[in-house]
């Protein structure tokens, strides 16, 4: 159930759905997405723009020469949601290079944690992660939850350029950079693959929320004669 | 008849095509795009009479040099621009802003740079043909969506306008009165209580630097370094235009058309949707102050907003 509504500025409204981050509050969050997706389809709720699920808020753009803020909070208290049972999710697997030219933060972590770099890795691959929510620039992943010994916080300074395909990890989240951005996260290795195709008109995002994810590690030469 | 289009004699800085932008697309973290400054580029439109809704080239700082191929069309500059029309014949005039002008084949547009603001747009009467993506035209160049491969143009590229149905091509101005505006109005953000007092009496009391990391993106200010008493990280979570996170560094980042769509930093405020067209046109250098109001006010201030433009776009002619 969403905890508290309120308002983000004046064309949008925030639903917070609990403090923690879990499976468990992120398909809370997902259900009232999915609801709320169908309403705005089958066009049963006017000015709606945008819905922006993550891994425990639901946040609701909306166009304000249309609706406002009280009449969409309105629409949210009134909401029955039921829970969709059908589930299209997928285990995907995702090629990553670590080599030290990649991995742009890897010294800064291993400052910071106190573990060496093979260590760090190991921890890395060793697990398979859940897709909480997907976006930042077009279909980047936040997957979770990472061990214990490898959480860290962004960066104090986000970069203004992080190069495409770059693999980080922050707090207990890992993510792929899915074209250069500016971006805040530790740096542990790339990806040759391509995560976001705006080919694919319906389902442009590789990873969607819900999806199980794990990496493997490639060689320089793999990453380099990448061919998907 | 051969189609009609714009040669690209020179890109200029960022040069793009841009409409109302695209929505419902934030959950897979493609931004809404668009025009930066949106009451300019409805303007644009409205001076070569075509939807409001059409496609027009934005530019940034120093505009392109366009020649026209195949045709005559009614063209028009919104914005605070430095332009000239070089005609065929090889006469220059100087160019008006907010007034459209007939342009022949081999004419060429020299958008020479913006004055006291960063975008300028350039709207053709039928409008550019174009291939929509998720039901819009705007560039989004950070993930290559778009017209022109999600790209902004270069040299030697070609911009191919539609077919105008409109028999006549008619001259028509608005008198548009721009200055820009240094108070920028916020409502508080959901990380607001995040920041100690003394980082809240300087947030609203001191000024603020438009640094020279600006693009559409967003906008990185420099001032009072704000003081987060509570955590400088939060789970990623959704943003939306004007908003203003504050990273561990404590310098706040504004969020513009192509922002990504979720983040981690805490947010301390949210521009009003009435000042994001302001807000976007400050150049680098500028210093800005931020005044808080409520959400009831920010509503009457966008019905102000809205009535404003539809004032523009009535007194047309």
């Amino acid at each position: 159930m969403v905890i508290n509504i309120s308002n983000l500025g004046d064309t949008a409204v925030y639903c917070d759905f609990g403090p923690e981050v879990n499976e468990s509050i992120n398909a809370n969050v997902i259900d009232y997405f999915n609801h709320l997706s169908k309403l705005i389809k089958e066009k049963k709720v006017e000015g709606i723009t945008n819905l922006t699920p993550s891994y425990n808020k639901l946040i609701i753009s909306f166009d304000l020469t249309i609706t406002n803020y009280k009449k969409i909070k309105n629409l949210i208290e009134g909401l029955i949601i039921y829970r969709d049972i059908k589930n299209n999710n997928q285990k995907i697997k995702i090629p990553v290079c670590c080599d030290d030219e990649y991995a742009l933060d890897i010294i800064r972590l291993i400052e910071k944690l106190n573990i060496n770099k093979d260590k760090i890795l190991e921890l890395y691959f060793n697990k398979e992660y859940f897709c909480y929510m997907t976006g930042f620039i077009a279909g980047m992943p936040f997957l979770g939850d990472l061990n214990k010994n490898i959480r860290c916080d962004r960066l104090e300074t986000p970069r203004v350029k992080m190069p495409k395909g770059s693999v980080g990890i922050t707090e207990q989240f890992a993510n792929i950079y899915t074209f250069e951005s500016p971006g805040g996260w530790n740096i542990i290795g790339n990806t040759p693959k391509k995560i976001f195709d705006d080919k694919n008109l319906d389902q442009p995002a590789l990873v969607n929320p819900g999806d199980k994810v794990s990496f493997y590690q490639i060689t320089k030469e793999e990453y380099l004669n990448w061919n998907e | 008849m051969n189609k009609a289009y714009f040669e690209i004699l020179r890109a200029g800085v960022n040069t793009t095509i841009q409409d109302k932008g695209r929505n419902h697309l934030y959950h897979v973290g493609v931004a809404v795009g668009g025009a930066i400054d949106q009451r300019n580029y409805t303007l644009s439109n409205r001076l070569v009479e075509n939807q409001l809704n059409e496609a027009v080239v934005e530019f940034a700082y120093q505009g392109p040099l366009l020649k026209l191929k195949n045709g005559k069309i009614n063209f028009a500059i919104s914005g605070d621009i430095l332009f000239k029309i070089i005609r065929k014949n090889l006469e220059v005039e100087d160019g008006e802003c907010y007034k459209s002008y007939i342009l022949d084949e081999e004419d060429q547009i020299d958008i020479i740079s913006t004055k006291n603001s960063i975008y300028g747009y350039l709207a053709v009467s039928g409008g550019f043909d174009l291939k929509k993506t998720w039901g819009s035209y705007s560039i989004n160049t950070k993930a290559n969506i778009g017209p022109n491969d999600g790209r902004k143009y270069s040299l030697n590229d070609k911009i191919f306008i539609k077919k105008s149905d409109k028999k006549n091509l008619i001259k028509r101005k608005i008198d548009y009165d721009y200055s820009p505006v240094n108070i920028i109005r916020i409502i508080k953000g959901t990380n607001f209580d995040y920041f100690s007092k003394d980082a809240i009496d300087k947030f609203f009391k001191e000024d603020f630097l438009i640094t020279n990391l600006v693009d559409r993106m967003g906008i990185r200010l420099k001032g009072p370094k704000l003081e987060n008493i509570v955590n400088s990280n939060i789970k990623s979570e959704g943003l939306v235009r004007g908003v203003i996170q504050v990273p561990g560094d404590g310098n706040p980042i504004i969020m513009l058309s192509d922002h990504g769509t979720v983040g981690g930093y805490p947010k301390i405020g949210v521009i009003i949707a009435a000042d994001l067209d302001l807000i976007g046109q400050l150049t680098p250098g500028t210093k800005i102050n931020f005044k808080e109001v409520s959400l009831e006010e920010a509503q009457n201030i966008f019905k102000a907003y809205t009535k404003d433009t539809n004032r523009y776009l009535n007194e047309c002619n």
